[in-house]
């Protein structure tokens, strides 16, 4: 990483005004088109002063929104995060056919509408849905209830933790698993002692991720939720029922909440990064790079 | 050959000997059929259940094919303006050093991090004809928001950083001798990116841009709010299926969705495809 400047004698007044036209456009492209943005919430949280801001987010409506953005995060990422774990050690430790295609599979909710996702199951447990009768008859709400909810969001999020650990333990291969298997440790020991703590960071760093996108989504939630005040509403939805009432302190100021969560997120993600750079340019967010050499088998 | 394969000649291959293969397997099969494999088919059955002219009908009336033509342009520019600013971004992050580097560097995920919805208004409130940045674009008889205009904003803004984390590890790798040795030939620094940086670059800048043109065609939170949602011209085709939803016209939803899937799924070939192409290179390289 030292090698960051240019070549040698390179350092002529042309090339000198290239680059200061170069690092100036990227500068002034991130700081108008992303830094703006974010500082554009806060300052709109806070046009009013801080009352109104305090009231906006001790609003009852907007602490209920607090407490279901919490819980839809509290089931979908540790269900995630199991599953993500054994499908990286499916992929990771055997050989078996079609495992190009289970990689597919697994990315597939990447390329699907958030409100894709959540109509594929308003089609299954709505109304008028596969399961809508039998449902109602037995007077368990799925669509417009947290259940819906919880399952919009574990579509939405279902790759994050695989794609991060996959990566990570078929680089690891499998020699200390089989090491421990000699030694007479069982299954699910290998994994704990073994395994479990190679993988620990970039298991953090995908559930870092995970939850963040869980906590903000908006457009597969939103299909599912039918937007119940204080019942159904995760904070994200709360923004846009606040937004499109014009009351735009209290729309701003519970935004500026999941602003501060995305700021976290970031921070601790480079922090990560920084402390353990195979992490770093993995898995971006929800993209899929499988630039990844150790992925092609 | 390297020591890699004199070990793996040494050794048996060995199979399936850690414990755990049908338990994690059958996991994982069937946690990714309840929860995605089986909704999405229900998708394709409840399309199916109209037959095939009334398809026809449903995608060709002039409100759908209007947010199809949008959805499908906006998302196209927006990939292609971010093909280039994340391209100039990328080259700046990883070739110069200078003082907040490590910090714009972190913000590039900020699309990623921040929800949909904060986006959504807070783009809005930007471009409003009385925002900071709308109020230096009126005088000039350009308005973003309510416009298709504001759809390409919102939508550039989500795909930056596809193009740009693709881009940076590729970058990373390139060989800078090449460089230098076409810089000792004489070669002009335009004539060096043209014809030595470009090429190399080129797969991961096409899975970069097809990501995000990807992504794009299904954004909904951070447009819904800018775009002003007028039928036939700033309705995105997500929009258009919330509405055949809330109309409980779930058939048509479906068929719409359907159409947009295989519009993704055809994207995600493409996508692997460059990204295989890109791999075959690395490796060629190695």
């Amino acid at each position: 990483m030292s090698q960051r400047n240019d070549f040698p004698g390179s350092n002529g007044p042309g090339r000198m005004f290239g680059r200061v036209a170069l690092v100036g456009t990227a500068v002034l492209y991130l700081a108008v088109f992303l830094l703006l943005p974010l500082i554009t919430v806060f300052v709109q949280a806070l046009a009013k002063g801080l009352g109104p801001y305090w009231q906006a987010l001790a609003d009852s409506d907007a602490l209920s929104a607090m407490r279901m953005t919490l819980t839809v995060a509290a089931i979908s990422v540790p269900l995630n995060t199991v599953f993500g774990t054994a499908a990286a050690w499916v992929i990771s430790k055997y050989e078996f056919r079609g495992k190009g295609f289970l990689l597919t599979l697994i990315d597939l909710p990447f390329a699907v509408s958030p409100v894709i996702a959540g109509l594929i199951f308003v089609l299954i447990f709505g109304a008028r849905g596969w399961l809508g009768p039998w449902l109602s008859e037995h007077e368990f709400r799925v669509i417009f209830a947290l259940p819906g909810m919880v399952l919009a969001t574990t579509f939405i999020t279902f790759p994050f933790i695989a794609r991060e650990l996959i990566p990570l333990m078929q680089a690891q291969g499998r020699d200390d698993e089989e090491a421990a298997l000699s030694l007479g440790a069982g299954g699910w020991r290998i994994f704990r002692v073994v395994t479990l703590p190679n993988v620990r960071w970039g298991m953090l760093y995908g559930i870092l991720l995970c939850n963040a996108r869980a906590m903000g989504e908006f457009g597969a939630v939103s299909v599912v939720s039918g937007h119940i005040r204080g019942v159904t509403n995760t904070l994200p939805l709360h923004v846009q029922i606040l937004y499109d009432e014009y009351n735009f302190v209290g729309a701003f100021a519970t935004a500026s909440l999941l602003a501060m969560l995305a700021i976290v997120t970031l921070g601790l993600k480079s922090l990560l990064e920084s402390r353990h750079p195979e992490l770093r340019g993995r898995q971006v967010g929800d993209a899929n790079p499988r630039l990844r050499p150790a992925d092609d088998k | 050959m390297n020591v890699d394969d004199a070990e793996s000649l040494a050794k048996p291959r060995r199979h399936q000997i850690l414990p755990g293969f049908g338990l994690t397997m059958g996991y994982t099969i069937t946690y990714l059929s309840l929860l995605v494999l089986i909704p999405l088919a229900a998708a394709f059955v409840n399309a199916g259940k109209l037959p095939l002219g009334q398809w026809l009908h449903v995608l060709l009336a002039p409100r759908v094919l209007a947010a199809f033509r949008l959805s499908i342009t906006a998302s196209l520019i927006a990939a292609l303006v971010n093909s280039v600013f994340g391209l100039l971004i990328a080259w700046v992050l990883v070739r110069y050093e200078f003082p907040g580097r490590r910090l714009l560097d972190a913000l590039v995920d900020l699309p990623f991090a921040l929800p949909t919805a904060v986006a959504g208004i807070a783009l809005t409130t930007l471009y409003a004809p009385n925002g900071w940045i709308g109020r230096f674009l009126e005088p000039l008889g350009i308005q973003v928001a309510f416009t298709p205009l504001g759809v390409i904003v919102a939508l550039a803004f989500i795909g930056l950083p596809f193009v740009v984390r693709t881009l940076q590890p590729v970058l990373a790798d390139l060989d800078e001798d090449l460089e230098r040795a076409a810089e000792t030939l004489g070669a002009r620094p335009v004539l060096v990116f043209r014809r030595i940086i470009f090429p190399a670059l080129l797969p991961a800048l096409i899975t970069g841009t097809a990501m995000a043109f990807s992504r794009a065609l299904g954004e909904y939170g951070s447009v819904i709010f800018i775009a002003g949602n007028i039928p036939m011209v700033s309705e995105i085709v997500p929009l258009v299926i919330m509405t055949k939803l809330e109309q409980f016209q779930y058939v048509e939803a479906a068929v719409v969705a359907v159409f947009m899937l295989l519009l993704s799924f055809a994207m995600m070939f493409v996508i692997n495809g460059a990204q295989l192409a890109l791999q075959r290179r690395h490796q060629a390289k190695q």
